[in-house]
């Protein structure tokens, strides 16, 4: 290049070119602009969260009664704790690939490979971690009859708590009352062989109000939130005729279509936001992958710098901070 | 590329002699912060429940202190404290683990003011609406039926 470019003699002023204004490298300062323009696309969905909550403010779900759930600890309520558990993983793993960077600046080999495996361990537990999620979301627990209107109402009991009245919710699986006119699903050797049926819901709404008339101590929870900042309870009476004459779908678990949790919408921004935030971890893992296989076959080493290490702990660290924004808002607000 | 590292947080409150220990330092204060956050997202105090004030009524400068005080008026304690929170993890995250304290200040304000004041403006505007949107459907009067 010297010999095609001529001295202009401003080398070396402000404007003589050939100066760094930035003090970073190409390639840093692109992964920079990437980080922004991404910060910008996640800030956008969860500002949109924000905007559907604001609009359904008075009955948006509540997180600790979603996500309730830990892996072994089956049937006890613990809010918060698997969350905060996958948030700290992946703190972990960003100390890791923090550390694979310092590493790197001492050109220490072994040790960037060491950081870099355990940096890559974090983001798989994270991942899995996040599939669990997903899979007991979608999997539902405890049930709820959607209406005509598309409101869910749940189910429960006021049970005393240390001599506090307390609303427990209940199962649609344990008062449900079989009943045997059911319709029969529709498969293309019993009917048009051309047409499919998605599968019916376990129960159909009859079979929920018979089991609400048979058990005086259930009542009919709807989506609303009172004063107290809980879902409003209604009486034996509403229960029955909101059931009655509203009751439309027996939803459990959720999916981008019903939610036994409440709106539709909180199950859709669920999927949506952790689902891109946790794919953008999975492709972070795939790129560490290929950087520690860089690092061990000693490409860094002979190229005198592991600048590309720093790279991709940015856009790892990037992805931290996406879930430090995404645990508050979903988990915590 | 910059080898000095700058050891010190909290303005030099904290001072460390080595990089990696700096790093160690801050997961730390994450860590607290974090375990800070979901103390108080299992147990919410109920003195954090409700707002600490009252949206002023009527005139010119009542509205005006009810846009300048709106976190402490519109929002619940609470969620004040947790979004505060998560922008100092924020903060730490990008200054200590992505090394912006180490950046020149001009590769710093490229990032940090374009996001910062792009950011504030989309939910600006994406909250302001959700809240209109909110009172067209709960207003008295209110055309659109949804409890059925």
């Amino acid at each position: 290049m010297d010999t095609t470019v001529a001295n202009t003699g401003t080398e070396g002023k402000t404007w003589g070119g050939g100066n760094k204004p930035l003090g970073a490298s190409y390639g840093k300062m692109m992964m920079w602009f990437f980080i922004v323009s991404d910060a910008l696309t996640f800030s956008g969905f969860l500002a949109a969260y924000g905007f559907s909550r604001f609009k359904f403010i008075k009955e948006w779900p509540i997180a600790d009664e979603v996500f309730t759930h830990v892996p072994f600890l089956h049937g006890q309520e613990l809010p918060m704790i698997y969350v905060a558990f996958m948030t700290f993983i992946l703190i972990m793993s960003s100390v890791t690939m923090v550390l694979a960077v310092d590493a790197g600046h001492h050109m220490n080999k072994a040790k960037v490979t060491l950081y870099m495996f355990l940096t890559i361990i974090g983001g798989a537990i994270f991942v899995g971690s996040q599939a669990w999620e997903w899979a007991t979301f979608i999997q539902g627990d405890y049930g709820a009859v959607q209406t005509k209107g598309g409101n869910i109402l749940q189910f429960g009991e006021y049970v005393n708590v240390d001599g506090e009245q307390k609303f427990k919710r209940i199962s649609i699986d344990d008062f449900a009352v079989p009943v045997t006119d059911v319709r029969v699903e529709h498969e293309r050797k019993n009917g048009l062989w051309f047409v499919d049926e998605a599968p019916l819901p376990d129960y159909t709404v009859n079979e929920i109000y018979k089991g609400l008339e048979a058990n005086p101590n259930i009542l009919v929870r709807n989506q609303i939130i009172n004063e107290e900042g809980e879902k409003t309870v209604l009486s034996r009476e509403e229960s029955l005729k909101q059931i009655k004459e509203n009751g439309k779908l027996v939803v459990k678990g959720a999916n981008l279509v019903v939610n036994e949790y409440g709106t539709s919408l909180f199950a859709d921004f669920f999927f949506f936001i952790t689902g891109f935030h946790g794919f953008h971890v999975f492709s972070g893992v795939v790129i560490n992958i290929i950087i520690f296989f860089n690092v061990i076959l000693g490409t860094y080493e002979r190229r005198g710098s592991y600048e590309m290490v720093e790279k991709v702990g940015l856009y790892w660290h990037f992805v931290d901070l996406v879930w430090v924004f995404v645990f508050t808002f979903f988990y915590l607000v | 590329m910059a080898h000095a590292h700058k050891l010190e947080i909290f303005r030099g409150l904290w001072k460390f002699k080595s990089n990696t220990q700096k790093i160690w330092g801050v997961l730390a204060f994450l860590t607290l912060v974090t375990a800070i956050e979901v103390v108080l997202g299992i147990y919410k105090p109920e003195s954090l429940m409700h707002t600490w004030l009252d949206p002023m009524e009527g005139g010119f400068f009542a509205t005006l202190y009810n846009i300048i005080l709106s976190p402490f008026i519109y929002m619940k304690p609470l969620n004040l404290i947790f979004i505060v929170l998560t922008i100092v993890k924020a903060y730490y995250i990008t200054w200590d683990f992505m090394h912006m304290r180490d950046e020149k200040s001009s590769l710093r304000r490229m990032v940090v003011w374009t996001g910062v004041f792009l950011i504030c403006y989309l939910i600006f505007i994406l909250l302001q609406e959700g809240g209109y949107v909110f009172e067209v459907y709960n207003t008295d009067d209110a055309l659109i039926k949804r409890d059925f």
